[in-house]
């Protein structure tokens, strides 16, 4: 019990220092690729920057706008913050910890649904767009929120495939089963890139990232939802962003690259292990962070109807047969089409931990 | 292939990717300042001759060239005494700049007969009150100890002397 409290706070710090920090990091790698410096002012590399952000946020008056539903007005960036800090709880950060004698799993939750626990909450994430653009009683909020729900609802369908895709190689939603199967080098980048370039692009749209970021889009709707928002309720949505962003970034590294798998890990063992391989985590983590950023500042933004062109009639379609290619090697190499019974439902997967496997046959033996 | 958008996307990527390792273009304001070019045409100065004499003898050409009619003067005759003041025997007793007017297009010191107003690399700095914009003889005219260097602008605008 105490283990899981310690781990709730510090992912919890953990992940708040991290999205602190991103505010800076952004405006570092935007001034890089511009051929600039970026912030230097406070602290030496700018590195109070962040605390110079935040002092002036809570110092800031927080108004309500008179027209404004009061309570939404404040719900909205609650939800948005909430939901953001919610899903980092089910993800593996790391190899079990030896502590005391004791085995630490560096995971919040580790919920047999993980994957699907994400999507579900990253689904409720748009409410706090949403909410906070309607209760705004702004037209260009309005504009925002609507926007950014259309946008959300058509992107996760192909994120939804594409994790399919996934779940269908590794047999198990549980993330830490998923990331588990990816030992050593065998990460599912390798085997399903297309579904990879999908589930990074709906990623960046789950995001608002640019190029598409439609929802805030300053040149046409000033700052989209969060027009009307001021002081620290406008600085829990763009904080909220940027959580989602670290998170989105460490599930596609746990879904694809292997989370806190590396080659040439067997040779440690115990709690080096743990904590080399949660470094590598984070590793890649800020990896895909970077290329995140690199990406928001080379790209201008999609045009409404090209943002909807590319996710229905482009994502959509490109994960379906992906996921039906997929299904019929899986099902061609456990021997569907020779007639044999199937032996198991991993036929891809490589090296599982044997108890895994004994508890996961012994489930399937259940069910048929 | 084109409306993928990705081998677009790649290609910006690997341009913004190059310019991560350039060198930047940075100056740090308040502590470096940029050099100005040789024929900035900033503040304005009225100067004095070799032996400390006010050049201006308030013909008044400048105030006609002036586009943004931002010059006035006051011509007044120079006293017994006063020689050592002014080069000639008609000077300016008043001489204003509107420093909110004036569009620093140079054009007053390219009509002046007597190489008495220039334009400096000076900025004219930012006031509260729009009277503070309006500089008088106090501010234009050059001290006769601290002389200004407007060496690097004596020849624009006017043809070659010989």
């Amino acid at each position: 019990m105490l283990e899981k409290i310690i781990i709730i706070v510090a992912l919890f710090s953990v992940t708040l220092l991290i999205a602190t920090y991103l505010t800076l990091a952004e405006r570092k790698v935007a001034a890089w690729l511009q051929d600039r410096i970026g912030p230097d002012r406070a602290g030496p590399w700018g590195l109070l920057q962040p605390l110079a952000d935040a002092g002036k946020m809570f110092f800031k008056e927080d108004f309500i706008p008179t027209n404004a539903d009061k309570w939404l007005f404040i719900i909205g960036p609650g939800i948005a913050m909430f939901t953001a800090l919610l899903t980092g709880s089910v993800i593996p950060w790391g190899p079990d910890l030896q502590v005391f004698g004791e085995t630490v799993e560096l995971q919040v939750a580790n919920v047999d649904v993980g994957i699907l626990f994400i999507m579900g909450v990253v689904s409720i994430g748009v409410y706090g767009i949403m909410i906070g653009g309607w209760a705004s009683n702004n037209k260009f909020s309005l504009f925002g929120a609507i926007r950014a729900s259309s946008q959300m609802i058509s992107y996760e369908l192909a994120m939804g495939i594409s994790v399919i895709t996934i779940v269908m190689m590794s047999g198990s939603l549980n993330l830490r089963d998923i990331v588990e199967d990816q030992h050593g080098m065998n990460w599912y980048v390798w085997k399903q890139p297309l579904c990879f370039i999908v589930f990074f692009v709906c990623a960046l749209a789950e995001c608002n990232r640019a190029p598409f970021d439609l929802p805030e889009c300053e040149s046409e709707l000033i700052g989209g939802y969060h027009t009307e928002y001021g002081s620290m309720k406008l600085g829990f949505f763009l904080f909220a962003e940027y959580i989602n962003m670290f998170i989105s970034c460490a599930v596609i590294s746990a879904l694809f690259f292997g989370g806190y798998n590396f080659p040439g890990m067997d040779s440690l063992s115990g709690n080096t292990l743990a904590v080399v391989g949660t470094l590598v985590f984070f590793g890649k983590t800020f990896f895909f962070i970077f290329v995140f950023m690199w990406i928001r500042w080379t790209l201008p933004r999609f045009r409404y109807d090209q943002l909807m062109h590319l996710g229905w009639k482009k994502l959509i379609p490109i994960s379906l047969v992906n996921m039906l290619i997929t299904g019929i090697i899986i099902a061609a190499v456990s021997g569907w089409f020779s007639g044999e019974k199937p032996k198991t439902n991993e036929p891809m997967q490589t090296k599982v931990k044997t108890e895994q496997l004994d508890k996961r046959l012994s489930m399937n033996t259940n069910t048929h | 292939m084109e409306s993928i958008y990705l081998p677009a996307v790649l290609g910006g990527m690997w341009i913004t990717f190059k310019h991560l390792f350039r060198k930047h273009n940075v100056t740090k304001y308040p502590e470096e300042t940029r050099e100005f070019a040789p024929v900035y045409r900033g503040q304005h100065v009225l100067k004095r001759d070799e032996e400390g004499r006010e050049n201006c003898t308030a013909c008044g050409l400048c105030a006609v060239a002036c586009p943004a009619e931002a010059i006035t003067m006051v011509a007044d005759e120079r006293k017994k005494g006063e020689e050592h003041l002014y080069r000639e025997e008609k000077y300016a007793s008043m001489y204003e700049i509107n420093m909110l007017r004036c569009i620093f297009c140079g054009l007053c010191e390219e009509a002046c007969p007597k190489e008495a107003i220039f334009l400096t690399d000076r900025i004219v700095p930012t006031y509260f009150e729009r009277d503070d914009f309006v500089y008088g003889k106090d501010k234009l005219v050059e001290k006769v100890d601290e002389r200004i260097d407007i060496s690097k602008r004596q020849l624009t605008g006017k043809r070659p002397q010989k």
